[in-house]
């Protein structure tokens, strides 16, 4: 080929001047706010940055840090495996899905706190209970999301694909992976921001590290820049993680037309 | 003619659906046809007369709810795996996998058949040579016209190098050029690689200009009519073939208004 084709130009959710306008403009509206109220209200910035600085000073608060993020993505990763299964089984068995689908709408509207308590009730090993929280909690969004792109699937493209016989694991691997593949990418993304906000009150059933953990100290010497400290880091992980997953969508579905995503 | 030259047998099969409240609706009705091996044969019918139906039979896709279908002597449905490679569908439309590159969807029966990437790259890129699409090898189908999709979708078809051919009105989605143009060149690749082909059509001119062997269907799918086609029939002779198949056509619309109250 003489030259490379221009590749179409996609939207991609990436913090452009605006949303760096919008994040200074909320860091000045705090700093003026900080000149105007104690600082046990508003503490300056200064001050926040001193503490965030301090976090990754002390090994012990980058552990808490590494502990909660790992948290984070073990949940993630346990609830998306189950979901995933359980989107499957539903896929494939209607009656199966008219057994299950209730008692995943049934799960959704059970409070992440709820959940703590059962958690200290029936287990007693704090990780593991950690975990039953963020899969509990985030399992049904990951099951319906990918059921979702399981019935999308086209039904000339399975008749298309199986005119050539192929293995159980070809038809997966060649049109239902592919097929549900965008529906797993919009449910990670999803899923991250609910973990996030999940794992700190999940940190609450006894850890005695983490950054809900960190949190429930600043509270109890009442230290508000150390809690928003703190609550950054939580946020700038998940923006990093948001941003790998962008990455990797749009390596894998490179394949759509620049104006599919932009809607 | 020995029962063995018969490639495809269609036995007395009907074929219901069942309707969303319960009742069935019946799509083929005592259908019975053969062809040999190596024919060419074109099927003419109204839309919504089963056409489409008796290719899903054929390749396995559905089962009939009477009667048997025999393809190279076995079941296609219960026999589905045995099938593999040897029969060939291009549909009505191009129905290729958005996520792969036209060189890909070519490959795609070849991957099935676990050819080595390399060989089944090659064949494929021979193909999009053979089609015209040579440069376009690495684009993905949104990125392609409607002919240029339906050119890769036919050498996804052909790739497998199939025993069975089954065509689903490939041409009717485009325009009349385009259209002629592929018309064409599919006959070409049909007589060159010799398989038992059958060919759906709406087109009368299209099964007399294709079809060795001419079918006329009748909702709910059965045969009414049969005739030799292709060149070698004088054009008298086709003039008169033309005329009859016109009538079977229509004595349909006059059933028709006869059913409806
Ligand atoms: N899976 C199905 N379920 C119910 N009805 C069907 C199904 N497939 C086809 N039909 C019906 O069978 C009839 C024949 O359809 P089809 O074979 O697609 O016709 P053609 O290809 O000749 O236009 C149509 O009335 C259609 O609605
Ligand atoms: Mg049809």
């Amino acid at each position: 080929m003489a030259e490379a084709p221009v590749r179409p130009t996609t939207f991609r959710p990436r913090l452009r001047y605006e949303g760096w306008v919008s994040i200074a403009g909320l860091a000045i509206a705090w700093q003026v706010a900080s000149l105007f109220f104690p600082h046990f209200l508003f503490p300056s910035l200064v001050e926040i940055a001193r503490h965030f600085v301090a976090i990754f000073g002390a090994w012990d608060s980058v552990a808490d840090v590494v502990e909660t993020s790992a948290r984070i993505l073990a949940g993630l990763v346990g609830a998306f495996v189950f979901g995933s299964v359980l989107a499957f089984l539903m896929g494939r068995s209607e009656s199966f899905a008219r057994y299950v689908y209730p008692l995943l709408n049934f799960n959704q509207g059970i409070p992440a706190l709820s959940w703590v308590v059962i958690s200290i009730i029936w287990f007693k090993g704090i990780e593991f209970r950690i975990f039953f929280i963020m899969v509990m909690t985030m399992l049904p969004a990951f099951s319906f999301q990918i059921l979702d792109a399981y019935r999308s699937m086209s039904k000339d493209l399975l008749e298309m694909t199986l005119s050539f016989r192929p293995s159980r694991y070809d038809l997966i691997r060649m049109l239902i992976v592919p097929t549900v593949l965008p529906g797993i990418l919009t449910a990670w993304k999803v899923n991250l921001g609910n973990a996030a906000r999940v794992v700190v009150v999940a940190e609450l059933v006894g850890a005695t590290g983490g950054i809900g953990y960190a949190l429930l100290q600043q509270q109890q010497i009442f230290d508000m820049a150390g809690a928003i400290a703190w609550t950054l880091i939580l946020v700038v992980f998940v923006l990093a993680v948001q941003r790998t997953i962008t990455v990797i969508e749009n390596w894998t579905l490179r394949y759509r037309p620049a104006a599919e995503r932009t809607v | 003619m020995s029962a063995t030259d018969l490639e495809i047998v269609f036995d007395r099969v009907n074929k219901s659906f069942e309707r969303p409240g319960g009742s069935a609706f019946e799509a083929v009705r005592d259908l019975s046809f053969t062809v040999a091996r190596g024919d060419l044969v074109a099927v003419l019918g109204k839309t919504g007369c089963g056409k489409s139906t008796m290719f899903n039979l054929l390749a396995g896709l559905i089962q009939p709810s009477a009667g048997t279908v025999r393809v190279q002597g076995r079941n296609p449905y219960r026999d589905f795996d045995w099938f593999r490679s040897k029969v060939g569908i291009v549909f009505q439309n191009d129905r290729l996998m958005p996520w792969r590159s036209a060189l890909e969807n070519i490959a795609l029966g070849l991957e099935i058949n676990k050819m080595p990437r390399a060989e089944r790259e090659a064949i494929a890129a021979r193909w999009l040579d053979r089609l015209g699409l040579s440069g376009h090898a690495q684009d993905y189908p949104h990125a392609l016209s409607g002919g240029m999709r339906q050119r890769v979708s036919i050498a996804r078809a052909f790739a497998v190098k199939p025993d069975i051919l089954l065509a689903d009105e490939p041409f009717s989605a485009l325009d009349e050029v385009t259209g002629n143009a592929l018309r064409a060149e599919f006959l070409d690749l049909v007589r060159d690689t010799g398989a038992t082909s059958i060919f759906i059509t709406h087109s009368i001119d299209e099964a007399l200009q294709l079809g060795r062997r001419i079918l006329v269907f009748r909702r709910p799918a059965r045969l009414v009519y049969t005739a030799a086609g292709g060149n070698d029939v004088a054009s008298a002779a086709r003039a008169k073939i033309r005329a009859e198949i016109l009538r079977a056509l229509a004595d349909e619309a006059l059933e028709e208004r006869e059913t409806i109250p």
